[in-house]
């Protein structure tokens, strides 16, 4: 009765809403034939905008995973005051406009901001540069590894680190072999969404990249340049690579889902 | 090793749990610590560990003061009420863990350790499970596991929280002896929680009977018999011995 | 409640660094930023803020953006109900591709997905061609923003409906069933009212997110002020301006918009589980 109704339905809808328009990427760049893709993506600026990316993500993402193993932990384990506070500051630029973050980076530490006006006569600029990206994009990707972390070691539980403990580890061994491989599946797949996001972040990165050809061009924002200067197989030639990234993403996130421990945990 | 905990006191918010317990144990001596649910037992236990503070009170060992020292400072074995094993490791790294973790020159050489781990899994009978993981051993299998590695760090005092609670009545009894048996041969002192007071008549030499954070009697067995000092421990007492 | 200043040190070792780590990066990272915001907001005043936010062009970017994110969030209210329904209910062969494709739009990025978008609606893509000899264009159009909301929206929507159904008590579906409650007597009675807290916490974040939406948007929204143009797009054009004043008027609005949104659904949440908890 309902049941095939209701599947066709949903099939019919992610199928328009969501697969078509990914098809439609191959078949945009692929559309002057494999030769014209390969040039495409060989492209000087688009290689350029490749490295920066890889660069601004390889270090975005051991920060993130810093802060957010740090996060996790202080969360799960302590009770303090501001606690709450704390994890909904951390959740906060998951619901920002990715403008307004941008725009909040340039107003503080911009040249007309208090933190960038202040570095201006040492000579440190902040905004329109490396740094400028990697900031927003810490921004973005903040709750990342800190929400995959979070739950793992709320189901585990304190019971093994205190055996640790009384064993006589001191922190650092407890961490290492006792925290650690617990929490090492959703370490991963943290990392994984943390540097597809940093990646492939768009908007607050384009307030604050300053947009310079082959210098501070990320690959997103390459995308968007060589689409508005009517280069249709290039935009979409680089919009693959950042597609097969997001596939690797979903494939790694089943994975993790079937094989991964302690995964009912996050139901 | 001697031990002494001297009027531990601890609330959790207002509530009061421990209204100034004492306790002592004496070299090779195994003490039982029996009571009803709620009394405060796992708490004293957690102090006694350091995995817990005390409000106030302080703990001795062979007359040092070692209320403020934290847990891997003590070198107490604990046997958690759910073992506690660590779940990535195998058996034999679970054994090996407080051996590997000690300071550069405590820490016996390697081969040293593969040694001392093969002894006591033929201690605690499991020589074969050696490279099986927590998840693959039944639940007496895994108390011998959190036996052998609490006595893997040589320790001063061993400390169990009702370690037989989660097994099943036939598998108890089989175990009850092995462990007394196990704590006689380290010669170590050991404190054990306990809900079952056969099992504490059985094991104990002396029996601490706690009540809503108090300690009601500290006594022999045959003390606790002969001259109950409550009514609840005498109706504790009919029907034991 | 008894926090930072405690006399005894805490059983599991890590505190002090793990506060420290955490309170360095969330103040740079989170709060100074944010910070820096509310600076610029105070040094606007109320009646500059008001000669800003009442501009023509301002009322008509957050004219556009929220109806066209209201749309998004009806079209994912139903088929994200749907959706979750249909993968947590039935099992059948491509399911597991089902539930993937579900996240692909939160795994996908944002740009690539506005490019994905216009090569599909535009006159020469797909739909577009389809669409074109009815006489309706989506791309460049309030309908081409709509539909790239609903794009990276759908699996908040779907997410946060999934548990809900998943906890729904079967027993009470068969029970009403067999006192011969009609098919759509249980829909209403028996599954939208428990279902309700969870449905609007999904489409609440689904449109809190479509209000934010940038990269998406702007290949297909043509971006005409007064009729296309998103409020994010005119945030962003008028730093280009270094009109940074007006940025950051209309940027605390829809800053301000989203929070509220938030509180309410979480609010809303609370409230409305316990009232049917009590209800029984
Ligand atoms: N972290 C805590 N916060 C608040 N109250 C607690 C906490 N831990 C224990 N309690 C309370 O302290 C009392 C004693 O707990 P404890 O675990 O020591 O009891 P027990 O004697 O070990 O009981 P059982 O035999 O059931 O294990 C209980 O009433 C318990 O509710
Ligand atoms: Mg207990």
């Amino acid at each position: 009765m309902a049941k095939p109704i209701l599947i066709a339905l949903a099939l019919m809808f992610l199928a328009a809403m969501v697969l078509l328009p990914v098809v439609a990427i191959f078949d945009r760049a692929f559309a002057e034939g494999a030769g014209a893709y390969l040039a495409a993506i060989r492209d000087p600026e688009t290689l350029a905008a490749i490295r920066l990316t890889i660069i601004a993500a390889m270090i975005v993402v051991p920060v993130n995973i810093v802060f957010g193993v740090a996060a996790a932990w202080l969360v799960a384990r302590y009770r303090f005051w501001g606690r709450r506070a704390l994890l909904i500051l951390i959740e906060l630029p998951f619901a920002m406009s990715p403008i307004v973050a941008g725009l909040c980076f340039l107003l503080i530490y911009g040249a007309y901001g208090p933190v960038g006006a202040a570095l201006e006569p040492y000579g440190i600029q902040l905004m329109f540069n490396l740094i400028g990206i990697v900031l927003v994009s810490l921004f973005v990707t903040c709750p990342f590894v800190m929400r995959e972390i979070l739950p793992v070691l709320q189901v585990t539980g304190e019971a093994e680190e205190k055996a640790a403990l009384t064993l006589g580890a001191n922190g650092w061994q407890m961490f290492r072999h006792v925290v650690l491989p617990n929490i090492s599946w959703g370490l991963a797949y943290g990392t994984v969404l943390t540097m597809a996001r940093a990646m492939g972040e768009f908007g607050a990165v384009s307030v604050v990249s300053g947009a310079i050809r082959g210098r501070t061009m990320t690959l997103p924002l390459q995308i968007e340049l060589l689409y508005n200067d009517y280069n249709a197989t290039g935009a979409f030639a680089a919009a693959t690579v950042l597609t097969l990234l997001a596939l690797v993403t979903l494939v790694l996130r089943s994975v993790l889902n079937r094989f991964g421990p302690n995964r009912e945990a996050h139901a | 090793m001697s031990f002494e905990a001297l009027d531990i006191h601890k609330s959790f918010g207002d509530t009061p749990i421990l209204k100034g317990v004492s306790l002592s144990v004496a070299p090779g001596e195994f003490v039982a610590l029996l009571g009803p649910s709620g009394s405060g037992k796992t708490t004293l236990l957690n102090i006694i560990a350091g995995l817990a503070h005390a409000d106030r009170g302080r703990l001795v060992l062979d007359g040092r003061d070692i209320t403020r020292l934290p847990a891997g400072k003590r070198r107490f074995g604990m046997v958690f009420q759910s073992y506690a094993l660590f779940r990535h490791m195998t058996v034999a790294q679970n054994v090996a863990f407080g051996l590997k973790v000690m300071e550069g020159a405590r820490r016996p050489p390697r081969e040293r350790i593969a040694a001392r781990v093969g002894e006591l899994l033929e201690m605690v009978e499991l020589p074969d499970l050696a490279d099986r993981y927590p998840a693959q051993l039944s639940g007496g299998q895994r108390q011998r596991v959190a036996m052998a590695r609490a006595l893997a760090i040589d320790p001063q005092l061993l400390l169990m929280d009702e370690p037989f609670s989660a097994l099943d009545a036939q598998v108890r009894q089989s175990l009850r002896g092995e462990v007394r048996a196990l704590q006689k041969q380290a010669g170590v002192g050991a404190i054990m929680v306990t809900h079952d007071r056969a099992e504490a008549w059985a094991l104990a030499d002396r029996i601490a009977v706690m009540d809503h954070g108090r300690i009601v009697q500290f006594d022999t067995p045959d003390a606790l018999r002969d001259d109950p000092a409550t009514e609840s421990v005498r109706s504790l007492v009919e029907g034991v011995a | 409640m008894t926090a930072l200043a405690r006399p005894q040190p805490r059983i599991l070792p890590g505190f002090s660094l793990s506060m420290g780590i955490t309170l360095l990066f969330l103040c740079l990272i989170v709060l100074l930023p944010l910070s820096g915001l509310l600076w610029q907001l105070g040094q606007l005043g109320p009646g500059d803020y008001l000669r800003v936010m009442s501009s023509e062009r301002v009322l008509a970017a957050l004219r556009v953006t929220i109806t066209a994110a209201a749309a998004a969030t009806a079209i994912n209210g139903v088929f994200g109900l749907i959706l979750a329904w249909v993968l947590t209910r039935y099992r059948f062969p491509g399911r597991g591709l089902m539930d993937a494709l579900v996240d692909l739009p939160f795994a996908l990025p944002t740009a690539v997905a506005g490019i994905a978008l216009v090569a599909l609606y535009d006159r020469s893509g797909w739909v577009g061609q389809l669409l074109e000899p009815l006489g309706i264009q989506i791309a460049y159009t309030w309908w081409g923003i709509v539909i790239a909301m609903a794009f990276t929206s759908i699996p908040f929507a779907v997410r946060a409906i999934q548990p809900a159904i998943e906890e729904l008590d079967r027993d009470e579906e068969q029970a009403a069933l067999t006192l011969g409650a009609t098919g759509r007597q249980m829909f209403f009675r028996v599954l939208l009212r428990p279902l309700l807290p969870s449905i609007l916490t999904g489409i609440g974040l689904s449109f809190v997110r479509s209000l934010g939406e940038f990269g998406a948007v702007i290949f297909i929204a043509g971006n005409m002020p007064y009729e296309t143009e998103i409020a994010s797009l005119l945030i962003l054009i008028r730093l280009d301006e270094f009109d940074y004043p007006a940025a950051a008027a209309v940027a605390g609005t829809l800053l301000a918009l989203s929070l509220v949104l938030l509180v309410a659904i979480n609010v809303m949440q609370n409230r409305l589980q316990s009232y049917l908890r009590s209800e029984g």
